[in-house]
């Protein structure tokens, strides 16, 4: 008893259920299954957003579960936020010029 | 404190952690740091997409259409199933079990090469077909009675699928390395529930590089209706 006490204070972090760990990769593969079948349905612009919704529900399953983000201390929670915005800093700064070139000139000319 | 606990902290805990969760914590949040900057170096690739495909949509849907869906679908379920195995070989190291985490772990490199050996057969029918950019790009959409209609710009589309792909491809193989390198360290008993940092870190790896081929799948393979197989 003693021992079992000691051996479980000598464990760090903390160990999720083998059943969790199947059913986040039955999720994760009904899901690829999903968007492979919405890829045969004409959905014309909607496609990819149906495409990329499922890819984001599929990725945050592996970021919470699979990478434990759930089971982390709040800095980590952080700095996956933190990696967020900036990857939309770059893509929305960015697209802000190139989606507005134009948009001056053209009234004028 | 019992004095097996004694030897194992010596062993395994660095004199500057205070203890081994603040070791293990430290050591997990580093390995996230890294992955926000990979992050950062797979999203100038995304971004680079972004202006294109904004650009030339026309030629992406045309590309697009060029990939094959069924290995592209049957590698994201290859990579799902080796995140599977990687997690449950996480675990196992967690529970004091070497065997079942080297097990895991070697099925893990399976689907990994599983994975590589796949996108080698879509690389070569790429290659064969002319579309690869350069000056023998050649690009024919897969009906005759539809030709492209901006088949000039599809180059920029298999630029980007190959840049993009070529990258993952290359961490796969790093993450392949990577894990072979537990294994062969778990084989030697160096890890306990006690200190697993490497096993857990390259998890976050394996999982991550996972986590980008769950966006480049939508993003190449699946842009619009798919027409025919």
């Amino acid at each position: 008893m003693e021992n079992n006490q000691q051996h479980d204070e000598s464990v760090v972090g903390h160990i999720a259920p083998a059943s969790m760990y199947v059913s986040i990769w039955a999720v994760l593969m009904a899901f690829t299954a999903i968007t492979v079948f919405a890829a045969t349905i004409e959905l014309h612009v909607f496609n990819i957003v149906v495409a990329l919704l499922i890819a984001t529900i599929k990725g945050t399953l592996v970021v919470l579960f699979f990478m434990h983000l759930r089971y982390s201390p709040k800095l980590t929670m952080v700095t996956v936020v933190a990696s967020i915005f900036f990857l939309f800093i770059l893509f929305g700064l960015t697209m802000t010029d190139y989606l507005s070139r134009g948009w001056l000139t053209s009234a004028g000319h | 404190m019992a004095t097996s606990d004694i030897q194992v902290a010596e062993h395994a805990l660095q004199h500057h952690f205070a203890d081994m969760e603040q070791q293990r914590e430290t050591s997990t949040f580093g390995m996230w740091m890294f992955l926000l900057t990979e992050i950062m170096f797979f999203g100038g690739l995304f971004c680079v997409y972004l202006v294109y495909r904004a650009a030339y949509y026309t030629a992406f849907v045309e590309g697009s259409q060029k990939m094959n869906i069924w290995l592209g679908a049957t590698n994201t379920a290859v990579l799902i199933c080796s995140s599977l195995t990687m997690a449950l070989g996480v675990r196992a190291a967690q529970m004091a079990k070497p065997k079942l985490m080297i097990a895991l772990l070697l099925i893990t490199i399976l689907f990994g090469l599983g994975f590589l050996g796949i996108k080698g057969i879509e690389y070569h029918e790429h290659w064969v077909n002319h579309e690869f950019p350069g000056p023998n790009f050649h690009f024919v959409t897969g009906d005759p009675e539809h030709p492209a209609t901006d088949a000039q710009h599809t180059e920029i589309y298999f630029s980007l699928y190959w840049a993009m792909t070529g990258l993952h491809a290359l961490h796969m193989i790093i993450g392949v390395g990577l894990v072979l390198w537990i294994v062969l360290a778990g084989m030697r008993g160096a890890f306990t529930p006690h200190y697993y940092n490497p096993v857990e870190n390259v998890g976050l790896y394996w999982h991550f590089v996972d986590l980008v081929w769950i966006y480049l799948f939508p993003l190449l393979y699946l842009i619009s209706k798919k027409h025919g197989g």
